[in-house]
């Protein structure tokens, strides 16, 4: 999936104002405007707040106070992870904006618009930590547009922070927190081992502190207008507001900003409406869930409200199947796609997503499988791997079999809505 | 040799340097050989890689101990003046200076593969397996004192001992070459390659 | 750490990065330790019983690649939340 992020961003509403409170809050309310020079986004925004000295407890406090928590799908509290890097000896910051996941594009977007929001937060978790130096990692789409954001502000001599720029490498695995590391430092994309935790010792063995560039971009709000503002949207145990990109059956696939807690229905409709009627959702990642889009359709779109589906909001993502298609095929493709994409250094990670993206296959093409075997091997995969990339695979393929239950029996019997004619496979046929 | 035996006493600590060197190079070679079939030698129901592994650490700490009377033996010897020093500081003996200093090189050697092979876990596995590799050198220049420390050669079943010591060395070390010709870190028999090279250890 | 007599409160865990499924572990420690339809181990998450903690001692110790480790605290799984840059 290669887009650059201009693709994805919807058209603003007749009437957008800018107030503090009402959505959009990340992303530039007028499209017209383009992607934010420094000065739009001073006028927009207001000067950032200094986090250095006496304020930085403070803001850590505030940061606290509005329970932020962390967008790139782990959902830690910002303000313990900032605590915990700010007790350590010559801390580095790090912005994550590798986006590794091929559907998702919200970082992409928020990069491309609202550049200045991450660099402000970014410089401000640098000065409440005690750091001097923030790295900010960003997809090769949007390089460009970070390099010319951090000129202007050279320029304006805004920042008493060093901000460096890398592009993320193109990975499924890079936008892992010790895998974007790894890269920055020795050019492999790959994770490493925990012991020891990255507060502790990451970055040229430095304290270092990984945050999501959304969950930056949050952090320079929070700051500028506090924790009650921030909580003004969203639920009182998941306040805020978050990225979501919407795609699939939706006839305007697009990055949307929702109050955490939106019902699924009207996140849809905020990108377009879906485009034909739709059968599953995968919510939250290509290691997020499927769920049947009825059950889904009026639940908030929020860990509390998702959790007895089996679903979270995971790292902002909607994909929408439509009835035309067949789930297990397209949980086979991205099965396959998650196998190919193993950094290839654990044994379950390496050979068991092969494995079960093999037996994920024969269920798509409606060849004889045995049961049995698909489950022992998600059983022994799960949890296993030196990162969370094999479970996340195996969440993915047990909620198809828990959604798609109709589509395995169609499959049993040689049927596939996906085609909607007998699959033609011959007995014996090998992978 | 029967008229060392008619000597007796005073020529035992003699006999059991050379005895006890000959046995420790038995050993050492023994345990190289089985290093190197720890690494690359696919398992056997009867030699698994446990077996393998904990034998060539057995095999380890019974050199230790062969080194151990072979050495005070050897220095305490009223025959020979060799001087405690030149166990370990290589070059250092007035008797026989380039043989024994070889000995004192394989000492020194050894003494730090088993050394940190002992600490390996607080050391970290890239300094340990960094370490380790002298094992390569230590086993040359042991051969080398033991051909050259004593005139023993000339029994045959010692030169035989000796040569078949070379003989498994000489294998193993091939082995463990072709081993390292497939790729660092090559993938273990039967497995398919790594996806993504895993980052290159020393070998 | 439960009051159960015999029950040390450590547990094994694999560094999977390290390991290269050779599968010493799994032989020197079959009660604990076993090996998946790959040869890599599945470690059990309780903790180790008394009568076996010298064996689980002697079993980190074989490990060629010191991937296998005995400590305190809960088992640690690697995080859903490490995904992403950990939000």
């Amino acid at each position: 999936m290669t887009r650059t992020a201009g693709t994805y961003e919807r058209s603003p509403g007749p009437g957008d104002v800018r107030l503090p409170g009402a959505l959009p809050r990340l992303l530039p309310a007028s499209f017209a405007a383009g992607s934010a020079s420094l000065a739009g986004h001073l006028a927009r925004y207001g000067p950032p707040p200094s986090g250095q000295g006496r304020r930085r407890d403070s803001l850590i406090a505030e940061v606290g106070r509005a329970g932020l928590t962390g967008r790139g799908g782990a959902g830690f509290s910002t303000a313990r992870k900032l605590a915990a890097v700010a007790a350590g000896h010559a801390p580095v910051v790090i912005a994550n904006g590798t986006e590794g996941e091929p559907a998702s594009a919200k970082d992409k977007v928020l990069m491309a618009r609202s550049p200045h929001l991450v660099l402000d937060g970014a410089v401000l978790a640098a000065e409440m930590t005690g750091a001097r130096e923030a790295v900010i990692v960003v997809h090769h789409s949007v390089r460009e547009i970070l390099d010319g954001a951090v000129a202007e502000r050279r320029r304006a001599l805004l920042d008493r922070v060093g901000i460096k720029i890398v592009t993320g490498a193109d990975r499924f695995v890079a936008g892992e927190a010790s895998a974007v590391v790894h890269w920055i430092e020795r050019g492999v994309p790959a994770p490493t081992s925990t012991p020891p935790r990255l507060s502790e010792r990451g970055l040229a063995n430095r304290p270092t502190l990984v945050q999501n560039v959304e969950t930056l971009a949050h952090l320079a709000l929070i700051a500028r207008y506090g924790a009650s503002w921030f909580r003004s949207v969203g639920t009182p145990a998941e306040p805020g507001s978050m990225l979501v990109t919407v795609l699939g059956a939706v006839r305007d696939p697009s990055v949307v900003e929702i109050a955490i807690g939106t019902p699924v229905g009207q996140m849809l409709e905020q990108a377009g409406g879906a485009s034909a009627p739709v059968r599953a959702l995968l919510l939250g990642g290509y290691f997020g869930d499927w769920v049947d889009a009825t059950a889904a359709m009026s639940r908030p779109f929020s860990s509390a409200g998702l959790a007895d589906l089996g679903a979270g909001p995971g790292a902002g993502l909607m994909l929408a199947l439509p009835v035309g298609a067949c789930g297990l095929i397209w949980t086979a493709k991205i099965m396959r796609y998650l196998a190919d994409q193993s950094a290839g250094q654990c044994g379950p990670c390496l050979f068991g997503l092969a494995a079960i993206a093999g037996e994920v296959e024969r269920l798509a093409e409606g060849r004889t499988t045995d049961p049995g075997l698909l489950r022992r091997w998600l059983d022994q995969v799960d949890g296993r791997g030196g990162c969370a990339h094999p479970s996340g695979a195996v969440r993915l393929v047990r909620s198809a079999l828990r959604t798609f239950g109709a589509e395995l029996d169609e499959h049993a019997a040689g049927w596939c809505r996906g085609k909607a004619c007998v699959l033609p496979v011959p007995p014996g046929t090998t992978r | 040799m029967n008229a060392a035996v008619a000597f007796g006493g005073s020529q035992a600590p003699w006999f059991v340097s050379r005895g006890s060197g000959l046995a420790l190079l038995a050993a050492f070679s023994a345990a190289a050989v089985l290093g190197v079939a720890a690494r690359t030698g696919s398992a056997s129901r009867r030699w698994s890689r446990l077996a393998i592994g904990e034998l060539h650490r057995t095999l380890a700490l019974f050199c230790l101990a062969f080194l151990g009377l072979h050495v005070v033996t050897a220095v305490t010897d009223p025959y020979v003046t060799i001087g405690w020093a030149a166990t370990v500081v290589p070059f250092a003996s007035p008797y026989r200076t380039l043989a024994i200093g070889l000995g004192a090189l394989a000492v020194d050697l050894g003494g730090a593969v088993l050394i940190t092979s002992l600490v390996r876990r607080r050391l970290g596995y890239r300094a340990w397996r960094a370490v380790h590799w002298l094992a390569y050198l230590a086993w040359p220049a042991a051969f080398l004192h033991s051909v050259t420390a004593g005139n023993d050669m000339r029994i045959w079943w010692v030169a035989l001992v000796v040569w078949g010591c070379v003989a498994s060395v000489a294998t193993a070390v091939i082995a463990r070459l072709l081993f390292w010709q497939r790729g660092p870190d090559g993938p273990l028999p039967g497995r398919p390659e790594r996806a993504v090279p895993k980052e290159k250890t020393l070998l | 750490m439960t009051a159960r007599t015999g029950d040390t409160g450590q547990r094994l865990s694999v560094d999977f990065i390290a390991c290269e499924g050779r599968g010493l572990c799994a032989e020197a420690l079959p009660e604990l330790i076993t090996p998946d339809d790959w040869g890599f181990p599945i470690v059990s998450h309780q903790a180790v019983p008394l009568r076996l903690l010298d064996d689980a001692r002697e079993t980190v110790r074989a490990c060629p690649k010191l991937a296998l480790r005995l400590g305190y605290g809960a088992a640690p799984r690697p995080d859903p939340g490490r995904r992403e840059g950990a939000g």
